[in-house]
């Protein structure tokens, strides 16, 4: 395959109506159109979905991996942020 | 002719179209201009031959005579087939096949709607399933098609000669004989003429946004609701049908 093959795209398949929407993969695509049939042909076609979204890549915003030291690992030692030190009235049942 | 003989001729005639498009799909399948679109034009080949075994399967049954769908695609001859002409044709460049599907789907897609009004609860219930399918080959074919017509000089000329040569085979698509006839009476069978006003007006709407032009006058070339085929769909069969010939009833 040649490399002129279009930009490349990030596809999301929502799996139910009111989940959320995951990323799958990627393809390349030379518009909107293309991109969305691509990602309906490449990634739905064994029923994995019910809706799509097609982002391109270069409008993602991304963490590098010398971030992790600075935005990740002060979170390592805060387990008080996590909500588990509460009691559950039975009440509520399972949250 | 009985009403049972033109169902299967009828059958057979939906069944063998899609068949043999599919197949010529399929040839194009790990050739494909790049990996996504080898894979949406591999998917549509296999929704087409999946229509074709279901109609086939039908024919068979209609015939009543002990054939199965295989026996039917696997051993008969050019002169039995009654595809349309149109999907017999070399995929020639991406564009002409292309410019061949969406001529194929804008059909499909107002011939089904027809059909899955059909009295036959089984060409009916075909045609649904198709229609859905169809809709959205058509929404695939028709903008490539408007890349191409509307893209570079190149894809703009390559675009213009495939329609050239294949409006010459999309008048035998709307063509009626006494198959039709009789069937028509019976509430089974769709009535072309109407679905051709359709088929042309959405056309000529593709076309025009496409900055192609219509061929007008053009001589139609005709022959299949006969089984006389153009040079083609000979090697198409010898193709497909040679491993089932030489091994009957292999199994795999």
């Amino acid at each position: 395959m040649s490399d002129n093959q279009g930009p490349v795209w990030e596809v999301f398949v929502q799996k139910k109506s009111g989940q959320p929407f995951v990323h799958c993969g990627s393809l390349h695509a030379f518009d909107k159109e293309m991109a969305l049939q691509n990602a309906r042909d490449l990634y739905t076609r064994r029923s994995e979905g019910c809706a799509l979204w097609v982002v391109p890549s270069n409008a993602i915003v991304a963490s590098s991996p010398e971030d992790i030291g600075s935005f990740f690992e002060p979170a390592n030692d805060k387990v008080y942020r996590h909500p588990t030190f509460y009691q559950i009235p039975d009440a509520i049942g399972h949250m | 002719m009985t009403t049972q003989e033109a169902l299967f001729q009828y059958a057979l005639r939906l069944g063998d179209t899609n068949l043999i498009l599919g197949q010529r799909l399929s040839e194009w399948t790990g050739h494909g201009p790049f990996l996504e679109e080898d894979l949406a034009l591999t998917n549509i080949a296999l929704d087409i031959t999946g229509t074709a075994k279901s109609l086939l399967e039908y024919a068979a049954q209609v015939e009543g005579k002990g054939r199965t769908e295989d026996d039917l695609a696997y051993l008969r001859n050019d002169r039995q087939y009654l595809n349309a002409q149109i999907t017999e044709q070399p995929n020639g460049d991406y564009a002409k096949t292309i410019v061949r599907q969406a001529m194929i789907d804008c059909f499909d897609l107002y011939f089904y709607t027809e059909l899955a009004k059909s009295k036959d609860e089984t060409l009916s219930g075909i045609a649904q399933k198709s229609i859905k399918e169809v809709t959205y080959h058509l929404r695939h074919t028709t903008s490539w098609l408007i890349r191409f017509g509307d893209g570079t000089e190149d894809s703009h000329n390559r675009a213009q000669t495939a329609v050239n040569e294949l409006w010459a085979y999309t008048g035998e698509m709307f063509e009626m004989n006494e198959v039709d006839a009789i069937l028509i009476k019976e509430g089974i069978a769709v009535d072309l003429p109407a679905v051709k006003l359709k088929w042309e007006k959405h056309m000529s709407d593709v076309l025009e946004k496409a900055t192609l032009v219509k061929p007008e006058n053009v001589f139609m070339h005709t022959g299949s609701r006969k089984g006389i085929h153009t040079e083609h769909l000979a090697f198409i069969l010898a193709e497909m049908q040679a491993l089932p010939r030489m091994y009957p009833d292999a199994k795999w």
